[in-house]
């Protein structure tokens, strides 16, 4: 049966964006980096337990423009899933589920998910000038 | 709806995928534990930024952290290949690399947990 070319649903295209479906969409982009960047912290874990030839590469990584860059992205992602992520288990408990609170809850989270990434990253350059 | 589906069917609640809401549940599950998990990873690895590999060594080895981190890995891990898996189904539809983009994220699931869970052992060992 040929099903590889049917037109399915929901056609995107044709809708206007709106707060709420753009951050249901960014959920699970975010979703997929933060699974991506996994293969930093997994690089970052064994290299700690390979010894100091090991560390030092991917610390010179992590360093790096790119890898700062990287490092930066995968915090944004993580903090918009993390705060996006709790709202969703409101909703799974039906709190806030009225368009109003949706709107509400989602700006929250924006609001959150920048505040959470700067709040980390001036805590780390901090730490790291101290 | 009830008229469509036997008394047994209805009892197991199972559905027409054969597993009912589990998917959906172990997601939630895991989701809650992340919560903790990761706010305490992130603060954690921040207050290690730019020491030297003995200081995360020694904090990475240390019964707490070590747990707290192999912990941190295996919920990650199952949450992220259950999100990916959902995020595959619905966008790949030729069920041939479908059924090999899951297997795919499934097994490198396993091999990076798994990876990141000896390396935390091996420390927390003294290897």
């Amino acid at each position: 049966m040929a099903t590889d070319n049917r037109p399915l649903s929901p056609h995107l295209q044709v809708y206007k964006p709106q707060l709420t479906s753009v951050l249901s969409i960014l959920h699970r982009a975010t979703g997929i980096a933060v699974s991506v960047g996994t293969l930093l912290l997994v690089w970052w874990l064994v290299a700690a337990a390979a010894g100091p030839d090991a560390y030092a590469a991917v610390q010179a990584f992590n360093g790096s423009f790119i890898g700062r860059l990287l490092l930066f992205g995968w915090t944004l992602s993580l903090m918009y899933h993390l705060c996006n992520g709790i709202r969703h288990l409101f909703w799974d408990a039906g709190i806030g589920l009225e368009l109003e609170a949706a709107y509400a809850s989602g700006w929250t989270v924006l609001v959150a998910t920048v505040v959470l990434t700067l709040g980390t990253w001036i805590a780390a350059y901090t730490v790291m000038g101290g | 709806m009830d008229r469509y589906a036997t008394p047994l069917q209805r009892v197991r609640g199972l559905g027409s995928a054969k597993e009912g809401v589990n998917h959906w549940w172990l997601q939630r599950i895991s989701a809650i534990a992340l919560v903790p998990l990761v706010i305490w990873f992130v603060a954690s690895v921040v207050a290690l930024t730019g020491a030297p590999l003995e200081n995360v060594t020694l904090w990475l080895g240390s019964p707490l952290p070590a747990l707290l981190t192999v912990l941190l890995l295996i919920a990650g891990f199952y949450h992220a290949q259950l999100g990916l898996q959902v995020v595959i189904e619905d966008y790949v539809h030729h069920e041939g690399l479908k059924v090999a983009a899951i297997l795919l994220v499934k097994g490198a699931a396993v091999v990076l947990a798994l990876a990141g869970v000896f390396a935390v052992l091996k420390l927390a060992f003294g290897g």
